[in-house]
């Protein structure tokens, strides 16, 4: 039957979630509404912003753009499930204390575009760390902090300091 | 969006059954990338939607020295870009794939999806087709194979019957001295091409004659454009550069360009000339070097 809800089965950030959706719902919809997840952002909804960017098995994809039917048995990171308790996570440590973050929400997307970036390629390049960030929209043009933190991180996370 | 009922298939077998039985107001979703997009416009709004995105049967990318390379349907954007067959053999794909959307969108998209969507921007129709590509369509008990160059029927309109799906693409080895690049105009990496043209030329090997040359181009017509006089000037020819003027010329006079808020006809038919130029002039540099 058209709109007929279906059963899903998500884990969010390491929990199990069984769910029932109905298939035109968007995963952004329910990693906001249903799982009350609100760090992912809903920007433009026609997948140019990248605000709502995710990790879906390991890769930064839009949550805007995928329906949560479609997210079904898929391992999903939201901006929630990066910081151990009040430790920030590299990333988000790097953004806060380099002064990366003016208005904030496009942050959430870029921080996941970053980690899915370093957990692929610890090392990146200046110019692999740009085309990254392309993925997600700053309206407040503050991409070479952001892109300077990102750097900082991959260092941190490499062992560095 | 509208609501719709939702079949998500574990086989292509199973697929094929489901689409044979739902031949009406029936929409495939793959990765849904673009069809999501025009389906929260109200541009489209099936009743029924059969999703082959987890279908493994159909993500796959194989390399035969004799028959070429062949590209599950399924594929992702982003393990074309990556595959190190492709990047040895057919590096004018995995460059296409670095320019064709965001990182987001190619980890989640399908070549298939992007084939069967039919926009006339899009950058993978015109590179199938310089590369004489051919598509495996496919439906309950049948199979036929045809020419990329023929599977667009209008915008957003493709060769697909009811009850038919695209399984494969495939595309045989180039002849020896045979370059193909792809040049777009874009803002922003990763954008739509407001142009973008795709050249594949051929040499004699010794007289650096053009022995085949093939042009198409997007975003010049409401199907990707073939642009075959441009394509019969190169022919028979060396290739001088008063002779890329002339067919970068005749190339824009075949375009049909739309207009939008990206560009007027006319800029469009302006930048078809800056853009078939260069792609033809890098892939007259790498058909000489190999």
């Amino acid at each position: 039957m058209k709109g007929e809800p279906k059963e899903i089965r998500l884990i969010v950030n390491g929990k199990v979630y069984e769910l029932r959706v109905k298939p035109k719902t968007l995963l952004n919809d329910v990693l906001r509404k249903d799982l009350k997840l609100t760090g992912t952002k809903r920007g433009c909804l026609e997948s140019t912003c990248g605000v709502c960017t995710v990790i879906l098995d390991k890769k930064a994809v839009r949550s805007c753009s995928i329906l949560a039917v479609q997210a079904n048995g898929h391992e999903i990171t939201t901006i929630e499930g990066l910081a151990e308790g009040d430790k920030l996570h590299p990333i988000q440590e790097a953004f806060v204390n380099h002064g990366a973050i003016e208005c904030g929400f496009c942050i959430p997307g870029r921080v996941m575009m970053a980690k899915a970036l370093l957990d692929e390629n610890p090392d990146p390049t200046r110019e692999e760390v740009r085309i990254a960030m392309q993925g997600v929209l700053c309206a407040d043009v503050g991409y070479v902090k952001q892109i300077e933190a990102v750097e900082i991180a991959a260092e941190k996370m490499r062992g560095g300091e | 969006m509208k609501d719709f009922e939702y079949m998500a298939p574990k086989t292509v077998k199973e697929a094929l059954s489901l689409l044979s039985q739902y031949q009406n107001e029936t929409k495939i979703i793959a990765g849904g990338q673009s069809m999501l997009v025009v389906m929260r416009q109200g541009l489209l709004a099936p009743e029924y939607v059969i999703d082959i995105k987890a279908l493994s049967e159909l993500d796959y990318i194989k390399y035969d020295e004799g028959e070429g390379l062949r590209i599950g349907a399924l594929t992702t954007h982003r393990d074309i870009e990556k595959s190190p067959v492709i990047m040895k053999r057919f590096r004018v794909l995995s460059e296409m794939e670095r320019n064709l959307a965001t990182i987001q969108t190619r980890n989640w998209g399908t070549i298939g999806g992007n084939l069967c969507h039919g926009d006339p921007a899009g950058d993978p129709a015109p590179i199938f087709i310089v590369l004489n590509a051919k598509l495996k369509l496919i439906s309950q008990g049948k199979e036929r194979i045809i020419e990329m160059e023929n599977f667009s029927k209008d915008m957003l309109e493709v060769d697909l019957h009811p009850g038919e799906m695209l399984s494969e693409i495939q595309i045989g080895n180039p002849k020896p001295h045979t370059g193909v690049a792809h040049e777009k105009l874009m803002v922003m990496q990763g954008d739509a091409g407001i142009v973008g043209a795709a050249v594949s030329i051929t040499l004699k090997s010794g007289n650096g004659i053009c022995e085949d040359a093939r042009i198409a181009v997007s975003n010049a017509a409401s199907v990707p454009l073939r642009a075959k006089e441009a394509e019969k000037r190169l022919v028979g020819k060396t290739i001088t550069p008063p002779l890329l003027d002339e067919v970068c010329q005749v190339a824009s006079q075949e375009a049909d360009p739309p207009a939008d808020v990206h560009g007027s006809a006319e800029y469009r038919k302006e930048m078809i000339k800056v853009f078939v130029r260069r792609a033809a002039a890098k892939a007259l540099e790498r058909a000489k070097e190999g």
